[in-house]
């Protein structure tokens, strides 16, 4: 296939981009400050980022589109407000993540974010399962763009009124430029943000509006320094057809009341509630400077191995090396002792909490 | 007098009298990012050219070093242990990697001048 671009390419070419091949995409890594200028730019000011190579899409239904998509997805759809996102994952039989996506309630059916990775394949899937009851449409002519950072929210009511009044994970239509913009609350770096759809039209000049209000362009590289140090997961890295929610210490993401309900995985879902799991996803943190990169191995101080790196990099906020991977049952509290193997050599680390980077914002600072 | 030369692996090497001083070339720093950890060789080892004998960590991946001639390392420098970042702010003079006693003065010959590298470093990342 192709590699395709965003509408937003000639802007970033503008802004000195590095570019690299990311899902199917030509995408920005890194613009000229680089990565730890425009993480540090994220976590203290704010900073926008095209993720139009994300999938959109949209199912337009009533309430009968809510009891088909909770055969599907292990949330309770029913319960959801309108304008309301949560967290989820497409699943497949043996309970394995074919995806995780963002969920809205919208007043005409759902709005679901899809990896751009999975995108076609989970419409497939999504379609076969709905059995072409709904119109569903993956929408390439909208874009979408993360504005992050504390500042965020003041930049943001400046350009579009209100905006700063929505709550975490909820959204709602705003207007922008005569044009309807979908905005909702929300973000992948631990920061205090927006996830905006705009048409592919006036998406540039919505990104430039914002540059003159004093934010930055910020690479796809620095996208993963501060989703790492948030603690949550990339697909295809992290999290895989394989793993589990369970094992991906996802549990919080399904609802209590569906449980006991029927969805692809649900037997596996069940029975790891009930039995616990072989291996778990916990945060890991070296003792020294090196840094951990996928697919290495994790051992015991007896020196067996117990499991494996799947994410890993300097967290520029944290000031240190951090990584995220699987250890198998035993090893899985915090402050564990562990030796990661790097370059022949083994290097001393520790199991620790997630977010390594926790700010507190959220819930009560959306309020005002 | 010192003489500077470049290694297609993008390391530089000044020579003055026995002593070689060896780091990377900016080129280098801007094809890798911001650099974020550094292991350099073990002083009193002696290391061969073209072996590896160190890497270089940036936000986005590892690199490995090679030494561009033989020696025995005489000198490392701290400071990029403790501070990564020197050596993309100043790679060819803050930011230096280690000290050598020369073994073979004439391996220098097989490396690249200035005027050459600075073609063969555009020719390689075009």
């Amino acid at each position: 296939m192709e590699t395709q671009k965003t509408p937003l390419f000639n802007l970033h070419k503008k802004y000195g981009a590095k570019f690299v091949h990311f899902a199917g995409y030509k995408m920005p890594i890194q613009y000229k400050l680089g990565i730890i200028e425009e993480h540090n730019l994220t976590r203290s000011k704010s900073g926008i980022f095209d993720v139009s190579h994300m999938g959109q899409l949209f199912i337009k239904g009533n309430q009968e589109l809510i009891i088909d998509l909770e055969k599907i997805f292990p949330i309770n759809l029913t319960k959801l407000l309108i304008n309301q996102s949560k967290y989820s994952f497409l699943m497949n039989d043996n309970g394995g993540i074919n995806d995780d996506l963002i969920i809205t309630k919208l007043n005409n059916g759902f709005m679901i974010i899809l990896n751009a990775l999975c995108k076609e394949n989970d419409f497939q899937i999504i379609k076969s399962k709905l059995k072409n009851k709904y119109e569903m449409k993956l929408r390439d002519d909208l874009s979408l763009i993360a504005f992050q950072g504390p500042e965020a929210k003041h930049i943001f009511e400046k350009i579009i009124l209100g905006s700063s009044k929505l709550k975490f994970m909820h959204g709602g239509e705003f207007i922008y430029n005569n044009q309807k913009v979908y905005i909702s609350r929300s973000g992948y770096t631990g920061e205090d943000g927006f996830e905006i759809s705009v048409s592919n039209k006036i998406v540039t000049s919505f990104v430039e509006k914002l540059i003159e209000h004093g934010s930055n362009l910020i690479g796809l590289g620095a996208r993963d320094t501060l989703r790492l140090e948030a603690g949550l997961c990339l697909y295809g890295q992290d999290i895989n057809e394989k793993t589990s929610p369970i094992e991906a210490n996802l549990k919080w993401a399904i609802s209590k009341s569906r449980i006991d309900s029927k969805y692809p995985g649900s037997e596996r879902i069940k029975r790891e509630l009930k039995e616990g799991v072989d291996k778990l996803r916990v945060g890991i943190k070296p003792e020294s400077r090196v840094i951990a990169r996928e697919s290495t191995k994790i051992f015991d101080e007896k020196d067996n191995i117990i499991g494996k790196v799947t994410s890993g990099t300097f967290g520029p906020s944290v000031k240190s090396p951090i990584a995220m991977g699987y250890v198998s049952n035993g090893h899985t509290k915090s402050n564990t002792k562990v030796f990661l193997q790097i370059r022949g050599k083994k290097i001393p680390a520790n199991i620790c909490d997630m977010p390594f980077y926790k700010k507190n914002y959220m819930k009560e600072e959306a309020n005002v | 007098m010192s003489d500077i030369k470049f290694s297609k692996d993008h390391e530089w090497v000044k020579i003055s009298g026995d002593t070689a001083i060896v780091g990377i070339t900016k080129h280098a720093t801007e094809m890798l990012g911001d650099i974020v950890f550094a292991e350099l060789p073990e002083k009193g080892s002696n290391i061969e050219k073209d072996s590896n004998v160190g890497v270089v960590e940036s936000t986005k991946a590892a690199s490995d070093i090679y030494t561009p001639i033989s020696g025995e390392v005489i000198d490392t420098n701290r400071l990029i242990i403790d501070d990564p970042s020197k050596i993309n702010s100043d790679p060819e003079g803050e930011g230096w990697f280690f000290k050598l006693k020369v073994k073979d003065p004439s391996e220098m010959n097989s490396l690249m001048n200035k005027e050459e590298y600075a073609k063969f470093s555009k020719e390689s990342s075009s």
